[in-house]
């Protein structure tokens, strides 16, 4: 089988790649791109550990063919940051300390960060309900909890 | 409290998030070596089947592939070890099978490895192994464990009569028996404590390598223990030598005892790499993980508890079946002993306690230890029975637990199964949960449910673990084949930065910040003048790894045992440097001084001339500052709480909504509040799941039909609730910190709590129990069948 | 997963034309299902033609009390619609509560409906509401195209390209989620319509998506929950499994059908 030729942007950069019919978006970014901050927890779409933004938009990278990436513009978490500035939702969830073993954390920062764009002031039920999809086994998700709230007060501008 | 320097208490924000908000941690995963080549692992289909052939031709023709491995290529190696001896009440030993790296002529388990494809991609070596063609005579499945021991429809190992690994006790049943026969009052339960699957986020990986320059072997491995794995796979089933063998385990996604075994898998790229002289990397995927990690609890257990008339308990009567799974993993045989009925006496003064535990091989994944290991199946026995108790008996429950209660005068409590408690206070917990609970103000939360059509219930339960596992005499006594000290070494750099070399892992729990605090409050130093080192055998000098809650009280107290052994040396060096007696120097705040005096040098200036010694006591010490320590425990630490919650359930669909859960629990001294609050909550989540959602199902022909997140219900956010928490403190006893430990408590005390909640909304039905996962299916099926 | 050759065409003949031409081919309308399904094996088509190219297939249209949605519109977007929040609110919140949210961004109502999946939201409002499937060869009436689980009216090569939902008085869904994967358990679309009420039910059968003859003449006397207090549907036709056997599915029939029914009169 032959290899596509995919051109897209990848964290506001153009990037071309060629990818085997059967590779994921999570296949090309860690294994072709280097990027492997995004994680596979399942392969399946249910965990969210890999998620990334694709125009924007909350999409599962396992779920996603290299191929389908033509022409679009993927942000990883290694694209959330502006440069050394952390993101609003980066900050607050180091500052409290919405992680421990780190695994899950990329997905659920891209997922949060989707939330935020999305509905700058989700309810409680309204932000878990999103990040259903993003599975963390360490945290119980109470301080995640917290750290989106508190990232979505910084984002509207009042002082966390 | 050195605010300065971040030190003990400090809500210091975790040193190690700021790589992985980035996406920049480094997991197993995420290295790719030079020439790297993939393994996929054939696994049995079946639960219990002899293998008649294996044919790999068409396999090895396939695009990429390198290499085919089956048994035949292991021959000279040995088999899975188990780490943990326990005899029989008769004095035999437990039934200890080969447990071999890929099966030799039959297979006990779905996911039990066969052959090992190697290609030059990921993708080759899955679409090659789905192409070796095995050919397999089904055998009957050993599945329910009653039926194994009872019926067995096969033997799951020949030499195992009835299936049964060991029949072990503690107590002496006579005079247990007395009591019963004496009491005024006896509740029975029988349960399940159901079987569970570990879902660490990150799936075992494992990469071998080999170095053909000097035959050095690297294992990067997702462990909680790398030097336990380097002893177990190189001195016992590879034999390669220690200084021949590197394991290394960079940052790893999380574990909860899943990832403390030695797993075949790790010897299998390691064999691989050498056979290749290329490097292997295996990952597993979650349907894998499913079928090959170590799964956890799955006890079947009758509890008798036998009261005097006030509710006074007079002894407890327990037999539990546990299932040992195909094979014994590394730690197996020890969690329902040694970790489960030398628990039973909770925090009460029940002073005769029997325990009959038979442990069970059957055709599933082997199950081992898994967060709280053991005590979590103690405390759910406890704090369902008496629970139960308390509604026959007609008692509070709290009333009827401090009725029992081991007493702050009565410790060291020496209980009557095996166990010292060096100290506690469980009217503190008690109250301080029932206090934040508003347990009083609970009738009024009642009614107002009701008149929204839903039922309430509110469920208490009082914990107590042993962590800091362990001494290594009592556990060496007990069977185990290790010692359980941990290791630290203190390594002051020529201009006064630190590294921190411990054996304990991090995984999650923080290390490198809670570590470092302990570390920046004994020296006076910056925090960001200490690097906590963990997880790679070629820097450490040894280490047991973290489990059990172990980390702060053992490996903080080799810790905290190195940096004593630094200063000491500083003394001297600034003894000599200040003309002073080494007996008059004191250490304060990063200062070395001469007591009575205003001399006073810096730490900083005596690590620069320890190793630039031109001024320096040659003839008395040796020249830098380095030191280690090996710390063996002087006991078990014991934490202990009172978790309370609430839930409401919704009568005609069954769902059960946990409204609120608070945890009030008494760790010890808390060197990092923020970590220690995100401890317990991630604990009780795992606890809740247990309790409402998570159960490894088999069928009767030993299929696992929960090999994925479709069918295997995982606590997502919006299942949960937030929790409240608080700390009561009682400091350990026997080591410096006066810690004890807090990683498993939340798994250990909320599971029990949530069923008491459920049954006690279920009151009015007349439910006295319901098994865990209580799913909107039983819980709507026992009110269905109440109604009728 | 198996390599394939992988196709984009730009319009709906080519896709035809690249479907009929391989040796097994399979159509990709947003992967959400297909992808799980051939990373475990169980698919390995030779061709996966992908149906995000084509413009025809997109969008959502509102005229004479008819709604219409491309096949390839995502979950999302009918979710996030106006137009359907404005004339079904129903199908919007159903949309809205289909799997997670990064689910929702890929799938398609097109995907999901040829999918047929027995536990899939989609396949209770397209039988609920009486819609009607337009493919590439003609249009098939909801009640003509469910046939059985993963089983519908669609031929060999022929393709969704809308779905038309005629504007109900009132309508409402009521899922209960299986735990674990988050797909319709129970399902129930309730719908009144001019021509009467329709029920449909999601997840509970044992051959897919079926309707409720009894509750819709109930409802059709009277639209309330009281209507069918009584009514249990027979649970001889329902899914088992180890999430719910099917005495309780047949039960939670009933309660997902009042709280349907509550919600689509409140």
């Amino acid at each position: 089988m032959s290899k596509t030729h995919v051109t897209c942007t990848v964290n506001g950069e153009e990037t071309e790649f060629l990818c085997d019919s059967n590779q994921t978006v999570l296949d090309v970014l860690r294994e072709d791109l280097g990027l492997t901050g995004s994680k596979e927890g399942c392969g399946s779409g249910d965990c969210g550990a890999c998620s990334v933004l694709v125009d924007g938009r909350l999409v599962c990278s396992c779920l996603m063919f290299g191929s389908e990436a033509e022409g679009t513009s993927i942000t990883t978490i290694e694209g959330i940051a502006d440069g050394e500035n952390l993101h609003p939702v980066q900050s607050q969830f180091l500052k409290h300390a919405a992680l421990q073993c780190g695994f899950c954390t990329p997905g659920l920062i891209v997922a949060t960060k989707a939330l935020l764009d999305a509905n700058p002031s989700p309810t409680d039920e309204e932000a878990r309900y999103w990040l259903a999809g993003n599975l963390c086994r360490c945290t119980g998700y109470d301080k995640i909890m917290n750290a989106v709230h508190a990232a979505a007060a910084e984002l509207r501008g009042e002082s966390a | 409290m050195n605010d300065s320097v971040a030190g003990i208490g400090a809500r210091v924000l975790r040193r190690e998030d700021f790589r992985f908000i980035k996406g920049r941690g480094k997991y197993v995963d995420d290295m790719v070596l030079p020439r790297q080549t993939y393994a996929a692992i054939v696994r049995s289909p079946h639960a219990h089947a002899t293998i008649n052939s294996i044919d790999s031709s068409a396999a090895s023709a396939m695009p990429g592939v390198v290499k085919i491995l089956t048994a035949t290529d292991f021959e000279a190696f040995g088999g899975v070890p188990c780490g943990w001896l326990v005899n029989s009440q008769n004095g035999d030993p437990m039934v200890e099978p080969k447990h071999p790296i890929l099966a030799e002529g039959k297979v006990r388990h779905v996911g039990d490895p066969i052959a090992v494809v190697i290609a030059n991609t990921r993708g080759q070596a899955r679409d090659a192994a789905d192409a070796v063609e095995v050919d397999y005579s089904a055998l009957p499945a050993v599945v329910s464990m009653r039926q194994a021991i009872d019926n067995p429809p096969a033997a799951v190992h020949d030499d195992a009569a009835n299936n049964v690994c060991y029949d072990w006790a503690i107590g002496d049943k006579a005079e247990v028996d007395a009591a019963f026969a004496s009491a005024a009052h006896v509740t029975r339960l029988e349960f399940t404590n159901n079987r569970v699957s570990p879902n660490a986020m990150e799936p075992r990986c494992a990469i071998g390598d080999y170095d053909t320059s000097n035959g050095d072997y690297t294992l990067y491995t997702t462990s909680q223990n790398p030097h336990v794995i380097r002893l177990l796979m190189g001195a016992f089933v590879l034999s390669i030598p220690e200084h021949k063998l590197r394991v290394y385990s960079p940052d790893v996604g999380g574990g909860f005892g899943s990832k403390i075994y030695h797993y075949a898998e790790e010897a299998i790229v390691t064999v691989a790499a050498k056979v290749l002289g290329r490097p292997v990397k295996w990952t597993s995927d979650r349907t894998e993980a499913f079928i090959s990690d170590a799964h956890g609890r799955d006890h079947v257990t009758t509890a008798e508890l036998a009261m005097d008339a006030d509710g006074k308990f007079l002894g407890l009567r327990c037999d539990t079946l546990a299932n040992m799974g195909a094979y014994l993993s590394t730690f197996a045989p020890c969690v329902p002993t040694y970790l489960h009925a030398t628990l039973l006496a909770g925090q009460y003064k029940t002073p005769l306690i029997y325990c009959n535990v038979k442990a069970v091989f059957t055709n599933t994944v082997p199950v081992d230890a898994y967060r709280g290991a053991g005590r979590p199946e103690a405390t759910y026995l406890l704090e369902r029975v008496i629970d139960k108790a308390a509604r026959e008996m007609k008692l509070d429950p709290a009333e009827i637990r401090r009725r029992n209660f081991i007493q702050p005068e009565d410790f060291p409590y020496q209980t009557p199964v095996a166990l010292v408690y060096d100290i506690g206070d469980y009217e503190a917990t008690l109250a301080a949960a029932l206090k934040a609970s508003d347990w009083d103000g609970f009738a009024a939360r009642k009614a107002e449910a009701k008149s929204r059509g839903k039922l309430r219930g509110i469920g208490l339960s009082c914990y107590i673990e042993a962590c800091g596992i362990a001494p290594s005499a009592v556990v060496g006594s007990l069977g185990a084949r290790a010692g359980l000290y941990e290791a630290a070494t203190i390594r002051v750099n020529p201009t006064g930065s630190i590294s921190v070399l411990t054996g304990s892992h991090s995984h999650g729990q923080g290390h490198e910040t809670t570590f470092a605090q302990v570390v920046a409050e004994q020296l006076g130093q910056p925090i960001d003048n200490i690097d906590i080192v963990h997880g790679d055998t070629a820097r450490i000098p040894f280490g047991m790894g973290t489990y059990g809650s172990r980390s702060i009280a053992v490996g903080g107290t080799a810790i905290v045992k190195a940096v004593d052994k630094i200063i000491a040396k500083g003394k001297k060096i600034a003894a000599h440097l200040m003309e002073a007696s080494a007996d008059d120097v004191v250490f304060e705040n990063g200062m070395f001084k001469v007591a009575g005096t205003d001399k006073e040098i810096d730490f900083g200036s005596v690590a620069l001339t320890a190793y630039v010694p031109h001024n320096y006591p040659l003839d008395e010490i040796e020249p830098g500052l380095e030191e280690t320590a090996f710390y063996d425990p002087a006991n078990f630490t014991f934490p202990a709480g009172s978790y309370v919650c609430e839930v409401e359930i919704d009568p005609e669909t069954g769902v059960v909504e946990v409204c609120s859960m608070h945890a009030s629990d008494d760790f010890g001294e808390i060197i990092n509040p923020m970590i220690v609050e995100g401890q317990v909550h991630g604990g009780l989540v795992q606890g809740i799941g247990q309790a409402l959602l998570e159960q490894a199902v088999y069928d009767d022909n030993g299929q696992l039909l929960t090999a994925s997140y479709n069918d295997y219900t995982m606590p997502r956010a919006d299942d949960m609730p937030n929790f409240t928490v608080d700390h009561q403190i009682t400091a350990c006893t026997h080591n410096p910190l006066g810690v004890k430990g807090c990683g498993e408590a939340g798994a250990i005390g909320s599971p029990p709590a949530v069923i008491n909640a459920i049954v006690d909304a279920l009151g009015e039905y007349g439910v006295e129990h319901i098994e865990m996962p209580a799913t909107p299916r039983k819980v709507w099926r026992a009110i269905h069948s109440a109604k009728n | 997963m198996q390599s394939f050759n992988y196709v984009k065409p730009a319009s709906l003949a080519d896709a035809a034309a690249a479907l009929s031409g391989a040796d097994d081919g399979t159509v990709l309308a947003g992967g959400q299902t297909l992808l799980p399904t051939m990373k475990a094996r169980l698919a390995a088509p030779s061709d996966v033609v992908d149906l995000g190219g084509i413009a025809e297939l997109k969008g959502i249209s509102v005229s004479g009390g008819t709604v219409t949605i491309g096949a390839m519109t995502r979950h999302a977007d009918v979710a996030g619609s106006a137009d359907v929040k404005g004339a079904i609110p129903a199908l919007a919140a159903l949309a809205g509560g289909i799997g997670d949210q990064a689910v929702r961004n890929r799938g398609t109502m097109g995907g999901s409906v040829a999918n047929n999946d027995p536990a899939a939201d989609y396949p209770a409002a397209v039988l609920g509401l009486g819609a009607t499937v337009k493919t590439t060869s003609r249009e098939i009436a909801a009640d003509d195209f469910f046939t059985g689980m993963f089983e519908t009216a669609l031929a060999e090569g022929e393709i969704v390209t809308s779905i038309s939902f005629p504007q109900p008085e009132k309508a409402a869904y009521a899922k209960f989620p299986n735990p674990a994967s988050r797909y319709a358990m129970v399902g129930v679309f309730v719908a009144k319509t001019a021509s009467g009420v329709r029920v449909a039910v999601t997840g509970a059968g044992n051959g897919g998506v079926f309707r409720v003859p009894a509750y819709e003449a109930a409802l059709s006397a009277n639209f309330s929950p009281d209507a069918i207090a009584d009514g249990v549907v027979s649970a001889a036709d329902m899914n088992s499994d180890l999430h719910a056997d099917a005495e309780y599915r047949a039960h939670l029939v009933g309660v997902m059908a009042r709280r349907a029914v509550a919600a689509a009169a409140g």
